[in-house]
Parts: structure tokens; C-alpha cells; sequence
């Protein structure tokens, strides 16, 4: 469902663009609200979330699935935890729908999904390798990191079963906003991608941006 | 004395309702369920037991093959680019991958609570706490408890989205696993996290483990798609040493 925010960019907390091959993680406390930019439109924001306390507790694509009975994310979405627990919830959306089914993108995916010989090509799950080695302060793993939220990118299901990678739905300057319900270690790989037609391989940057709480 | 036949290639045993288990196939080697009474579900999870990490990726399997029911022909990936297995025989047509697991308060709120003493082998376990208990005893933890499969129920979605488990098995129905790397197999009999049935489903699963047939040039789940032929070129590449 489209919702526009009420939030204006000049009362922002953080502020923080990132580049397409880049990653993103911070804390943010329950109540904060953050938004994702699609800058450029039909970039793929590669999402997972934790909780700041205990990260073995985590985004759970299949409990949010379940709950909602449904597999599409946006406004209203309630994102899970494995535990079933409120994380952090969809409270504005403006591209309209977000896929949480086709995972991200990795070098050994890679090597399946388009050839054996593009093994050393850059990859979502390089960027997340890269942010938990660089900020062991956040005590992550890589047994954490699991099946993550594709903002902005469009996977539907078809009724007979099939899954499609369509055109993005987003578009320049189109955003996501959620609101944590727990403390929250927001980890973000912004897609590098370059074999996929559905970012006209052009991967290009977001924005990140944070409100306290209101 | 020949002792060939002291024990036998093949074992056929029977999964108790709202049961766990686990067991290191091996490459070569292939597993039917069968569906006995109708109406099961198996959930199952997959690790390579030489690198516990490598873990069965839902994801990968379902865009790798743009699919997302699972049936004959589809290989079931490593999130390191591997097929674990892949489907050789299927009598149901649509196994789901994206529902998970029902949690003890699912249980409880349809069913009852958990209470071994008084239930006994009827007891109303619930699929989380089943494969935590599995996965416990290879000191794998809940992070490594992946997006699994859940054998013999269809869960289908509309225009919207929305889902619901559409379809479950009937009695006899059957899916045959061939297993291309060694793997450590974890599952469970629980009921399907959708389900709503007015009594917690109480399904037993016949499990046959059996040598496989060789893997032929023309094999279908190979050839399925160019992305299975890759898959398997991974695992080649991997038991050369890769």
C-alpha cells in the first residue's frame, strides 16, 4: 500500500548515502525511524535486521511470511523476528511492494544463476562478509546472515507457481520507511549487481536516513 | 560365509507423527517419503556435514530455477552454489519453501499445549523446538536454522500476494530425493505452520533410503534449466576438489 511520510529530511538524525557495492550498518533504538531512498530508481536494497542485544535474534523472512499470510512487504508489514517477535515495522512506503522470497545475490549464486566464470564478480553477501569483519563490535557472524528483504525489487509469485523477476516497480526517489519496535542493527548491502536486466545493469546508490523517536 | 547379505543396501522405517530426526546421507544414495494416511507435512533442512555452514538456501534454490513450488526435476541448493539434492520422482507436484516452522504458541493457541507426560508419543511438539532439538546435537544453533521445505504442502498466493496452503497430500503420495553431495539431512513431522485442522494432525511419513541410479548425461533434473547443468558442475568441481 502507498503511504507518503509525515517526516521532513531537516529534522533527520543521520543522514548517509550509499554507493551501489557499499554496505551500511548502525543501531538504531527502538522507536527510531528509518528510511531508505531508492535514489536513482530500481536499485535492490539487500536488508537484514537484528536485535542490537542479542543478534541471534534476528529478521525472519519465513515468520513474516506466515504472519501475514502473505508474501509481498509494505506499508503495515510487521517484520518478524525468528523468535516471532515484533522487529520492526513498514509505516511508509511509496514504491509499493518488496520482496522477501529471492534473497540476495552471492558469488557462488552466481556461479549458477549466470556462469562458472563470473565466480569473482562482486556480490551482496562480499559486502555483508565485509561489514562483519570490519565491525566485530556488532558480534555478528555468518551463520547470521540469513534471508534478508530485497527493498525495492519486485518478485512476483504467479498463481501457478512460478517466480518472475520483473521490471522494478520503484523509481527515482521512491522510499521505504520503517519504525523499530526493539533496538535495531540495520545492515544493508547495496546491490552490486551487474547481470541482472531488472537494474538495466546499472547498480546505483541509496540513501539511508534516520529520525529519533518521536 | 558371504556376509553380503548380513545386512541389506536399503532401509524402510516410519516417522512418527509430530516426530524429529537426522541422519548424514550420502552422495549417491536416495530417500522416498511417502505420505502413508494423507494430509503430512515434512519439514527438512539440509547441511554439508564436513562444512557445517553450508546450509540449504531457499532463496537460491527458488531464483536460480524461477520457480517457487518445488517438484521433479528441481535440485535443492547450497547457499555456496551446490545441490544438495534434487527431486527425481514426485506424485504431488508442489512443495513449499517460504512458511517455516510453527512455534510452540501456534500450537498451543489451535491445539493445546505441549505435555509429553500426559501425551505421551501423541504428544503436540511443535516444528521450531523439533529442529532445534536436531540441530542441537551437530552444535549447530536457531542461527543456523534456515528457510526450510515443507514436503507435501502446497501453499499458493493470488494477484496481492496473499497465501494459503491450498493443497496437502493425499494418502500414498510420494517424493524422491537423490542426494548429489553428502549432506546432513534434519527433519521433522510436525504439521504445517497454516495448517488448520480441527485436531494437531497426527501423520506418519515412510522413509525408504536406497542406492541411487547414476546421474546420466540425459538426467532431467540436471537439464532442467542451464542454472541446474551449473549446479552440477559445482558439485563436480567440488568432489575434484574445488
Amino acid at each position: 500500500m502507498i503511504k507518503e511520510s509525515k517526516l521532513a529530511l531537516t529534522d533527520a538524525k543521520t543522514r548517509k548515502t550509499v554507493d551501489a557495492g557499499d554496505y551500511f550498518i548502525q543501531t538504531i533504538a527502538a522507536g527510531e525511524t528509518v528510511r531508505i531512498i531508492d535514489l536513482d530508481g530500481n536499485q535492490a536494497a539487500d536488508t537484514l535486521f537484528y536485535n542490537a542485544h542479542d543478534p541471534s535474534e534476528r529478521y525472519s523472512a519465513t515468520d513474516t511470511i506466515r504472519e501475514q499470510a502473505a508474501l509481498y512487504l509494505t506499508t503495515g508489514s510487521m517484520l518478524k523476528t525468528n523468535l516471532n517477535r515484533d522487529l520492526i515495522e513498514i509505516v511508509a512506503d511509496t514504491c509499493g511492494r518488496h520482496d522477501t522470497v529471492g534473497g540476495a545475490c552471492s558469488t557462488e549464486s552466481n556461479t549458477v544463476r549466470y556462469d562458472l566464470e563470473k565466480r569473482c564478480m562482486h556480490a551482496c553477501r562480499d559486502s555483508w562478509m565485509l561489514a562483519i569483519a570490519e565491525h566485530e563490535e556488532y558480534g555478528l557472524a555468518k551463520e547470521d546472515i540469513g534471508h534478508n528483504i530485497n527493498f525495492f525489487m519486485n518478485v512476483p509469485v504467479t498463481p501457478g507457481g512460478q517466480l518472475q523477476f520483473a521490471d522494478g516497480v520503484s523509481a527515482p526517489g521512491k522510499y521505504v520507511e520503517l519504525t523499530a519496535k526493539m533496538d535495531t542493527i540495520v545492515l544493508i548491502s547495496n546491490c552490486p549487481q551487474l547481470n541482472n536486466p531488472c537494474n538495466a545493469y546499472n547498480p546505483t546508490a541509496v540513501e539511508v536516513v534516520v529520525w529519533g523517536a518521536a | 560365509m558371504s556376509t553380503t547379505n548380513l545386512f541389506s543396501d536399503d532401509y524402510t522405517t516410519v516417522i512418527a507423527p509430530g516426530s524429529h530426526w537426522s541422519l548424514n546421507v550420502r552422495k549417491g544414495m536416495q530417500m522416498r517419503l511417502t505420505d502413508l494416511e494423507g494430509g503430512a507435512n515434512v519439514a527438512m533442512l539440509f547441511y554439508n556435514p564436513s562444512l557445517l555452514s553450508e546450509k540449504y538456501n531457499a532463496p537460491d534454490t527458488l531464483k536460480c530455477q524461477h520457480t517457487f513450488k518445488l517438484t521433479q526435476g528441481h535440485c535443492l541448493y547450497s547457499d555456496m552454489g551446490r545441490v544438495f539434492a534434487s527431486i527425481i520422482d514426485d506424485s504431488f507436484g508442489w512443495h513449499e519453501t517460504v512458511c517455516g516452522n510453527s512455534h510452540r504458541k501456534h500450537i498451543e493457541d489451535r491445539w493445546g499445549s505441549r505435555h509429553y507426560q500426559s501425551q505421551r508419543n501423541k504428544w503436540l511438539q511443535n516444528g521450531f523446538d523439533a529442529f532445534l532439538v536436531e540441530l542441537t546435537k551437530y552444535r549447530l544453533k536457531k542461527q543456523d536454522l534456515a528457510a526450510n521445505l515443507n514436503l507435501f504442502s502446497e501453499v499458493s498466493t493470488n494477484a496481492e500476494g496473499q497465501l494459503r496452503l491450498s493443497r496437502q497430500s493425499q494418502a500414498n503420495d510420494s517424493v524422491t530425493l537423490r542426494f548429489e553431495m553428502d549432506t546432513l539431512v534434519v527433519m521433522h513431522t510436525c504439521p504445517h505452520p497454516l495448517s488448520t485442522a480441527a485436531e494437531y494432525p497426527q501423520k506418519p511419513v515412510q522413509v525408504i533410503l536406497e542406492k541411487a541410479k547414476p546421474v546420466l548425461a540425459d538426467d532431467y533434473c540436471v537439464n532442467l534449466c542451464e542454472e541446474n547443468r551449473r549446479g552440477f558442475h559445482n558439485n563436480a568441481l567440488y568432489h575434484l576438489g574445488m
